[in-house]
């Protein structure tokens, strides 16, 4: 609008005004991220905001190639003389080393079991890498290796090299685990957020937030007791009855730091698509919502360690619904939502009280070490 | 979950959302003001904007704790814990605010001990651990947290500990009240009270907004059906009647509020002359200080505090927000230079803080939600 020479100009109305500030804001989020602070801080480590910003403006830009480039899937996919593989690696640090139903070992070894799952790749041999604190007891090293044994034999893989650092007392918290992990992918399907259109559907494979929950109330800082335990698990054999279920699925994401939001910003973003979630059917125990009550958390930003997330063609949700009930662990999935073409990047929820939200991507660190 | 999802019903939040509805003269624009940021948490957080027709507008105040702290306070803070031998102890809404050298995140990854706690009985618990050190508390808050500071205080006193202090920034609401029914620029049409307030205060201290100033007052509660009510109650009485003061969160506010807290904070605590506020300047006998008689738990009288006044950044305009002049949105800095994560103002800090309640869950225009949630 052109004002006339001729009297005072009529500025826009609000609705309108509105609405340009925040088509500034979408493209003031959708440029290039720069790591403002001088040090790092638990944020970056966080798996929201901060860490995506320190991905993207110092290891993307120094190593990006065309393997490693966005949108970042939870691991690399390789061809290699005819083959195709799936390579990904992580490290374990969570405090404390035991928790009700598992500990650093089995998280460990469970953490890179998914990501090799969740690429569609069939896990096959892992390493595994200790940072060791001076001090540290060796019998509850022991109890560690021994959880590794049971979850690599649970999630028929082989922990197949590996290599032992220890550091003066005080320079780490006990123990810290790397694995890495290799597996072969077996089909032809296309599996990545970016394949995200509207009219998919959204799913969950069971109650999210349980492993969050149970790490922070088993550190005891806060004066809450509930019956929780982790829902540390492997998920290759429920992707292999997922993708046996249906030729629908666009996309498979293990829901752990940042929890079920996270990975719903990353499908909205990476596929420029909208979200749109509702309150009421994104499963979530008792006991796991009046932690988070009582916290002032919300539980979609709680990890879990044995949930993904699942795109699929809209019309392939009940055969993959079905698929994921007859496994036992994942019983309890749930169709969460779907996806939608507008507003694109944008997550939305229907809350439970029967309004509408945005689901933005974390800042801050409400549960720093939970994996 | 018992005593939450009855709070949260969407069917009864319809019924009440059409009794508001028909209570709006054809014509006439409502403006109303929820105090604490709490409810502005709440009112974003379910979208109960959803529910209320386009002639009422909620207007964000300053009931928000970590928003009202003016940068100053935060580097006199940074100072006490970088004296030697100091663990500073915070609440979580704290360590992201921004000083004018960085927030106590930023001190914490250059090595200062500063230590994030759920309740200042986290700090005793510390202090007692560390008999060397010396731990300091930064007290923040309206009536609603000062209570359990006074109880922290006599506590410490009692058991004689002295290596305890508390760096007190304790406000109180009703001067910002009435800062705000004074202030020219702004036209309300009635006030949702503070529910965690008024459970120390009670509802008589509201008395002279309804009195003085003609304005209803509906004390309310914190899930989205109280506000919802809330705002029925102050729609029924603005379409006829007395303006009076009203308490919807009669489960937990006692009119006369709670004499025992009452009479924690008194002993422990005294109003300041004056106090400075984040972007609402000086307000006479609106903040505590700790009594001569608790001296020796005074941060302010144990260590040097530089007590610089620091001039708000000039691109932020909290104080407007504040004041509910202005939106969130209509600040210049809103989203682009300000956000969550690299905040300018205070209101971006806290989650009960207008702008990031606003951005985190409300960065759709109303026309756009609809749209966008029609099946």
């Amino acid at each position: 609008m052109t004002p006339g020479r001729q009297g005072s100009p009529q500025p826009p109305p609000a609705a309108v005004r509105e609405q340009v500030v925040l088509e500034r804001i979408d493209r003031a989020r959708r440029s290039r991220a720069r790591v403002r602070e001088e040090r790092i801080t638990m944020s970056h480590g966080a798996g929201g905001k901060a860490t995506q910003t320190l991905i993207e403006a110092l290891f993307l830009s120094e190593l990006g190639n065309p393997l490693l480039q966005e949108p970042l899937e939870d691991a690399a996919r390789l061809r290699i003389s005819g083959a195709r593989l799936a390579l990904t690696t992580d490290s374990y640090v969570v405090s404390p080393l035991f928790f009700p139903g598992g500990n650093i070992g089995d998280l460990a070894v469970n953490g890179t079991v998914n990501d090799l799952a969740t690429s569609g790749a069939t896990p096959l041999y892992l390493s595994a890498g200790f940072i060791l604190e001076e001090g540290f007891e060796v019998a509850e090293l022991a109890r560690i290796v021994t959880s590794m044994r049971e979850a690599a034999g649970a999630a028929g893989v082989q922990i197949v090299t590996g290599d032992t650092k220890v550091v003066e007392r005080g320079k780490a918290d006990g123990c810290y685990i790397n694995t890495a992990g290799v597996g072969v992918i077996e089909h032809d399907l296309d599996l990545g957020v970016a394949n995200a259109r509207p009219g998919d559907a959204v799913i969950v494979s069971g109650p999210v937030g349980d492993h969050g929950v149970t790490v922070m109330l088993a550190r005891g800082e806060l004066d809450i007791e509930a019956d929780v335990s982790s829902d540390t698990a492997p998920l290759n054999g429920l992707v292999a009855a997922l993708l046996a279920a249906t030729p629908g699925i666009r996309a498979l994401r293990d829901a752990t730091r940042g929890g079920v939001a996270t990975i719903l910003n990353e499908i909205a973003r990476s596929a420029n698509v909208g979200v749109l979630v509702n309150e009421n059917d994104i499963p979530v125990r008792t006991e796991v919502r009046g932690a988070c009550e009582l916290l002032g958390i919300d539980p979609l930003y709680v990890a879990c360690e044995g949930r993904m997330v699942i795109v699929t063609a809209g019309e392939a949700a009940g055969r993959a619904i079905a698929g994921l009930r007859a496994h036992p662990l994942g019983g309890q999935a749930a169709v969460i939502g779907r996806v939608t073409a507008d507003p694109p990047g944008i997550v939305q929820l229907k809350t439970a009280f029967g309004g509408t939200r945005i689901v933005d991507l974390l800042v801050g660190d409400p549960l720093p070490r939970i994996c | 979950m018992r005593f939450v999802d009855e709070f949260r019903d969407a069917d009864k939040a319809r019924a009440l959302s059409a009794k508001i509805t028909a209570l709006c003269a054809p014509g006439r624009q409502y403006k109303l003001m929820e105090v604490c940021g709490g409810h502005t948490h709440t009112i974003y957080k379910h979208g109960l904007e959803d529910y209320l027709p386009e002639q009422i507008t909620l207007v964000h105040g300053p009931g928000c704790p970590v928003c009202v702290i003016p940068m100053g306070r935060v580097d006199d803070a940074m100072a006490l814990a970088g004296e030697p031998g100091v663990i500073m102890t915070s609440f979580g809404d704290m360590m992201r605010v921004p000083g004018s050298h960085g927030s106590f995140f930023d001190a914490k990854a250059q090595g200062t001990d500063i230590r994030m706690v759920y309740s200042p009985l986290d700090s005793l618990k510390i202090a007692r651990k560390n008999p060397d050190k010396r731990v300091v508390f930064m007290a923040i808050g309206f009536e609603t947290t000062a209570p359990s500071t006074a109880m922290t205080v006599l506590r410490a006193a009692a058991e004689g500990l002295s290596n305890f202090s508390i760096f007190c920034n304790h406000v109180t609401i009703i001067p910002a009240i009435k800062a705000i029914l004074d202030s020219p620029d702004l036209r309300l049409d009635g006030f949702i009270g503070p529910g965690h307030v008024s459970t120390v205060i009670g509802c008589r201290p509201y008395e002279f907004i309804a009195r003085d100033y003609g304005k209803p007052v509906v004390v309310a509660g914190f899930e989205p059906l109280d506000i919802l009510q809330s705002i029925y109650m102050l729609m029924l009485q603005l379409s006829g009647g007395e303006p009076t003061v009203q308490n919807q969160y009669s489960r937990v506010v006692p009119w006369d509020g709670n004499p025992v807290a009452l009479g924690a904070i008194g002993q422990t605590m005294e109003l300041r002359p004056y106090f400075e506020w984040r972007g609402l300047g000086f307000i006479s006998h609106s903040a505590l200080k700790v009594r001569q008689e608790y001296a020796s738990f005074d941060a302010e009288m144990l260590f040097g505090v530089p007590g610089v006044r620091v001039a708000d950044p000039q691109a932020c305009q909290c104080g407007e927000v504040l004041k509910g002049v202005l939106k969130p949105w209509e600040c210049k800095v809103f989203g682009t230079a300000c956000t969550p994560e690299t905040p300018i103002g205070t209101c971006m800090v806290s989650p009960e803080g207008a702008c990031a309640a606003y951005y985190n869950y409300g960065r759709l225009t109303r026309q756009r939600v609809k749209e966008a949630s029609q099946p």
